[in-house]
C-alpha cells in the first residue's frame, strides 16, 4: 500500500514538471531533415522524449509551451567554453591551454571544466545544450575533450558528462610552433616519435595481456592515453587549417591507423578529394572566425563545398583568446547558411551530424522517442540574427525562458 | 567593376570626342554620367523605405530619389534596372583598423602629434573586403592601449593610389579626422610612463589639456596680431589638442565601464570639446548620463560579453537603452574585432535586442555621419549628397541578404559578380594575401 502510494505520488510530481511543446515548425533533424507543421513534443518524466508528431493528445498536467520553431537542442562540436572563462584572466579563469610541454595528452577536461562560468549561461540562454569542450588549439598535443550538457555546474562524477573524454586535442601548424617544435617539420618528427613509442607500449601490453611471463609496462599517463588514440578507444582532433597542415594529419594517420576528427580546416577546400577518399569527419572553422595567420584564407563557403562533396562536418564555436569570448555555434551556422549551405543542412551541422561526429547520434541532436528530450524554442527562423530564443530545455527540463 | 564600366569604357571615345571638340570652343561644365538605378526597394534612412523606386545619380552626386512614376529619367541616362533589389546608403564604420593602420608606439601614453595617415596601407586587403561589406566611409585609428594614441583618419573607401586619394577635405583645405584617446585597462600599464591606475590616467589626460590651454590662448593670440615678424614656435603635440580644445578635432574615445565613461564626460565638461563614446560596454548602467550630457556614442554588439575584465558587464540592450533615451547612437566593426563584412548583422543584433529598425538603419549610416560631422555629404540618399550607396539582394538585417554592389561617388567600387572582387567578399585562396604576386613565376 505504502509502496502504491509512493509510485502514485512519484508520478503525480513527475507529470506536473512535464512539458509539452507545440511547434509551429518543427525540426525533428530525421529523415529528410525537412520540418514538420504543427507539431507536438511531449517530455516524459525520465528526460527522454514520450511522443512526437502531429496527432497527439497533450495530457492535462503538462506544460505546454508554445513556438513559432523547435529545434533540437544546439550541439556546439567544439568549444572551450568552461575551460576558458568570460574574464580571459590566466591563473583565474583561463585552464584551456598550458604550455609547459608541446605533448600533454593526459590533461583532463574533466578536471579543469566549470559549469558555472557565465558563458556556459550565455550558451544555454541562446539554445545551446551539448558543447563539446576542453583543450584548446596551441601545442601539439594539448589535452582531452569532453561532452558535457550546458545545465551541469559541477563535474562531480563521469557521470554528469555524456562523455568524460572524447577527443584528444591536437594541433598543426604556426600556432603549434614555439621554440620547440619551431618548423612544421619538427612539429611532425615530435609527433611520431611519441606515437612510435606509444606503438612499442601497445605491443608490449598486448604481450603482457596473453604472456603472464611477461610483465606490463609501469602506468604512464601520457604514454597510456597516446595508446588510447592508437587502439582507437578515443579520437584524435587535428586543428590543422593550411592545406600542407592538412595534408600532415592525413599522413599520420594513414602511419598510425587512428580515428581522426579534422578541425578548423580553413583550407578543406583544396583537399576535398583527399578528405572524403580518407573518410574523415570535418568540424568546421567558425564561419566568422578572423582571417589572420594560418586561416588568412578561410572562406565562408567552406561549409556549403563540404556539404556539396559529401564530406560529413559539424560547426563549432572555436576558441579565442579576446573578444568575444565565446562565439555561438548556431551563428556560426547561419552565416553559412548565408553563403550557399541549406538551411536544413546548417541545422544539422549544429544538431544531428554534431551528435554523430561524437558519437551520441542514439542520445541527443535529433527529436526522436526514446532519445533526450533537449529542445530549443525560437520565435522564428533559427538562423536569423533577429530571432529570439524563447525557451530552452534540457531532459526535459525548462532552463532558460529569457527570450534573448 | 565588371561589365558596367567595361561598357563605360567602350563608350568613352564616343564621349569625349565630342567634348573635346567643344571644349576647344568654349570650355563648357564636362558631361557628367547620369545613372539611373530603377524598380529598387530603397532606404533612403532621412526619410521611410520607398518601394518600387528609383535613384538617380549624376557624376558624384545623388539628384532625385522618388517612387520610379516620379521620376523624370533623363534621355541619356544609363539605365541599370534593380528589380528585386534593395538600395541603401553607403555605410559607414565610425571605429576602425583596416589599412594595416598604425599610431601611438608606446614610449609614452599620451601621443597627439602621431597621425594615422603616415602609416595606411590603401592596397591592404582589409580595404577591398570593407567594400565587399558595403562600408564606403570610415574613421581609421591607431588602437587603445595609450592614452592618446593619435591622429585617426576620416577616409571615403574610393579606389586609389595612395591615402590622399581617399582622404575627405574640409572647407578649410585641411584633411578630416579626430582624435583617439582610451581609459580603462587597456592604457593601464605596469611600467611608466604609462599610467598604473584610472585616477592616475586622468590626472595626466588633464594635466596635458591644461598645458594646451596655454597653447591655445598663445596660438590665438598670435593669429590675431597677424604679424608676420613674429614667430611661433609649433608644438605638434599640443596644437593638436589645442585643435580640440577649439573644437575642431573630435575626440574618439574608448571606454567600457560605467566608471570609466563618467570619467570621459568630467573631461568633457572640464575642457568642453567635443567627444564621442567608443564601445561603451556598460552604457546600459550610466544611460541617463550619456543622454544628459549630450553625448553620441559609437557601439558595437558582440556575440557574447567578456574577454576582458571590462566587457564582462557588456549588454546587447545597449542600442535600445540609448535609442529610448534619444542619444545619437552609430556602430562600428572595429574591425578586426568584428570583421567589415558582418556590418548589417552587428544592427541586426541591435534589432534582435530591441532597437527600431529606423535607427539601426541609421546606426549603420546617417547617425555615423553625424558624429563624423559629414552629414551633409553623406549618410543618406538625398539630392545634393555623395552618391554612395549598396545595392542588396534582400532585407538589410536578414542573415541571407548578400551585398552585391557597393558605389562610391558614383563608381562602382565591389561587383560581387567580379570574380577577384568575390574573392574579397567570400574569402579563398588568395583573399589573404595583402600583396598577392602576379605575373609570370608566382602562379601555382
Amino acid at each position: 500500500m505504502i509502496k502504491f502510494l509512493l509510485i502514485a505520488l512519484l508520478s503525480l510530481t513527475a507529470a506536473h514538471g512535464q512539458i509539452a511543446v507545440k511547434a509551429d515548425l518543427l525540426f525533428t533533424m530525421t529523415g529528410d531533415l525537412k520540418p514538420i507543421k504543427n507539431a507536438i513534443i511531449l517530455c516524459g518524466p525520465d528526460g527522454t522524449i514520450q511522443a512526437v508528431g502531429t496527432d497527439i493528445q497533450i495530457p492535462e498536467d503538462y506544460q505546454i509551451l508554445t513556438a513559432k520553431v523547435a529545434t533540437p537542442g544546439i550541439i556546439d562540436a567544439h568549444s572551450t567554453v568552461g575551460l576558458s572563462g568570460i574574464l580571459n584572466s590566466p591563473k583565474h579563469d583561463q585552464e584551456q591551454l598550458e604550455k609547459s610541454a608541446p605533448i600533454q595528452p593526459e590533461l583532463r577536461a574533466i578536471d579543469a571544466y566549470n559549469g558555472r562560468d557565465p558563458l556556459v549561461k550565455w550558451l544555454r540562454d541562446l539554445g545551446v545544450t551539448t558543447v563539446h569542450t576542453g583543450h584548446a588549439p596551441g601545442t601539439l598535443i594539448s589535452g582531452q575533450l569532453m561532452v558535457v550538457k550546458t545545465n551541469v555546474p559541477s563535474i562531480t562524477s563521469m557521470k554528469d558528462t555524456l562523455i568524460p573524454a572524447s577527443a584528444i586535442a591536437s594541433t598543426i601548424g604556426s600556432k603549434a610552433l614555439s621554440k620547440s617544435p619551431g618548423t612544421r617539420s619538427k612539429a611532425i618528427a615530435m609527433l611520431r616519435a611519441e606515437f612510435l613509442k606509444a606503438q612499442a607500449r601497445s605491443l608490449k601490453i598486448e604481450a603482457a595481456k596473453n604472456d603472464p611471463e611477461k610483465e606490463a609496462p609501469d602506468a604512464n599517463l601520457k604514454l597510456d592515453t597516446l595508446v588510447d588514440i592508437l587502439t582507437k578507444k578515443i579520437p584524435l582532433l587535428i586543428n590543422a587549417h593550411r592545406h600542407q597542415d592538412i595534408a600532415a594529419a592525413l599522413r599520420l594517420r594513414e602511419e598510425f591507423g587512428f580515428d581522426l576528427i579534422l578541425d578548423g580546416a580553413a583550407e578543406a577546400y583544396l583537399l576535398l578529394d583527399e578528405i572524403k577518399a580518407a573518410k574523415i569527419p570535418v568540424i568546421v572553422h567558425p564561419t566568422m572566425g578572423r582571417p589572420f595567420g594560418d586561416m588568412e584564407n578561410m572562406t565562408f563557403t567552406l561549409a556549403a563545398q563540404l556539404h556539396k562533396a559529401g564530406i560529413p562536418f559539424a560547426f563549432q564555436s572555436g576558441y579565442e583568446t579576446y573578444v568575444p569570448k565565446t562565439r555561438v555555434v548556431h551563428f556560426e551556422a547561419a552565416m553559412a547558411a548565408a553563403y550557399g549551405l541549406p538551411q536544413e543542412a546548417a541545422l544539422a551541422a549544429c544538431t544531428i551530424n554534431a551528435a554523430k561526429i561524437l558519437g551520441l547520434a542514439d542520445k541527443i541532436g535529433s527529436l526522436e522517442k526514446g532519445k533526450h528530450a533537449d529542445l530549443a524554442l525560437f520565435d522564428g527562423d533559427p538562423l536569423e540574427t533577429t530571432t529570439h530564443t524563447t525557451h530552452v530545455i534540457i531532459n526535459g527540463k525548462l532552463v532558460s525562458s529569457t527570450a534573448k | 567593376m565588371r561589365s558596367r564600366n567595361l561598357l563605360a569604357l567602350a563608350l568613352a571615345p564616343l564621349i569625349a570626342f565630342p567634348l573635346i571638340y567643344s571644349s576647344a570652343q568654349e570650355s563648357p561644365e564636362p558631361e557628367l554620367k547620369i545613372q539611373a538605378f530603377t524598380n529598387a526597394t530603397i532606404y533612403p534612412v532621412s526619410s521611410p523605405k520607398i518601394e518600387n523606386a528609383t535613384l538617380l545619380l549624376k557624376g558624384d552626386t545623388i539628384i532625385a530619389v522618388g517612387p520610379s512614376d516620379q521620376i523624370n529619367i533623363p534621355a541619356d541616362a544609363q539605365r541599370i534596372d534593380a528589380t528585386g533589389k534593395t538600395i541603401i546608403p553607403g555605410l559607414i564604420c565610425t571605429h576602425s583598423h583596416i589599412g594595416s593602420v598604425s599610431g601611438a608606439d608606446s614610449s609614452s601614453p599620451i601621443q597627439p602629434e602621431v597621425r594615422v595617415l603616415d602609416s595606411i596601407d590603401v592596397r591592404d586587403t582589409s580595404i577591398n573586403k570593407a567594400r565587399a561589406g558595403g562600408i564606403t566611409t570610415v574613421n581609421l585609428m591607431s588602437g587603445s592601449g595609450h592614452l592618446l594614441s593619435g591622429q585617426t583618419l576620416y577616409l571615403k573607401l574610393r579606389e586609389g593610389n595612395t591615402v590622399e586619394d581617399l582622404s575627405i577635405k574640409l572647407p578649410d583645405g585641411s584633411l578630416a579626422y579626430g582624435v583617439k584617446m582610451a581609459n580603462g585597462t587597456n592604457s593601464i600599464r605596469d611600467n611608466g610612463p604609462f599610467p598604473g591606475t584610472r585616477a592616475k590616467s586622468a590626472a595626466l589626460v588633464r594635466q596635458k589639456f591644461l598645458e594646451a590651454q596655454v597653447y591655445q590662448k598663445k596660438r590665438a593670440k598670435h593669429l590675431e596680431e597677424n604679424d608676420l615678424e613674429k614667430t611661433f614656435e609649433r608644438d605638434l603635440a599640443l596644437e593638436t589638442l589645442a585643435d580640440i580644445l577649439d573644437r575642431k578635432r573630435t575626440v574618439h574615445h574608448h571606454t567600457h565601464r560605467h566608471d570609466d565613461i563618467l570619467t570621459v564626460l568630467r573631461l568633457k565638461e572640464e575642457f568642453g570639446f567635443k567627444v564621442v563614446l567608443h564601445h561603451v560596454s556598460e552604457a546600459w548602467k550610466v544611460a541617463d548620463e550619456i543622454a544628459a550630457a549630450n553625448v553620441p556614442c559609437s557601439l558595437i554588439f558582440l556575440d557574447s560579453p567578456g574577454g576582458k575584465l571590462e566587457a564582462r558587464d557588456f549588454e546587447w540592450r545597449n542600442g535600445v537603452e540609448l535609442e529610448k533615451r534619444g542619444v545619437l547612437t552609430a556602430l562600428h566593426t572595429d574591425d578586426p574585432i568584428n570583421d567589415s563584412r558582418w556590418f548589417l548583422r552587428n544592427a541586426a543584433i541591435g534589432v534582435r535586442a530591441g532597437m527600431s529598425r529606423q535607427k539601426s538603419l541609421e546606426a549603420l549610416t546617417l547617425s555615423g555621419a553625424k558624429i563624423l560631422d559629414l552629414d551633409k555629404s553623406v549618410g543618406s540618399l538625398e539630392p545634393g549628397k555623395q552618391a554612395d550607396f549598396v545595392l542588396l539582394s534582400g532585407d538589410p538585417f536578414s542573415i541571407y541578404t548578400r551585398i552585391l554592389e557597393t558605389h562610391i561617388e558614383g563608381k562602382q567600387v565591389f561587383d560581387l559578380e567580379d570574380p577577384q572582387d568575390r574573392l574579397f567578399a567570400e574569402g579563398g585562396y588568395g583573399a589573404g594575401h595583402n600583396r598577392q604576386a602576379t605575373g609570370c613565376c608566382f602562379y601555382r
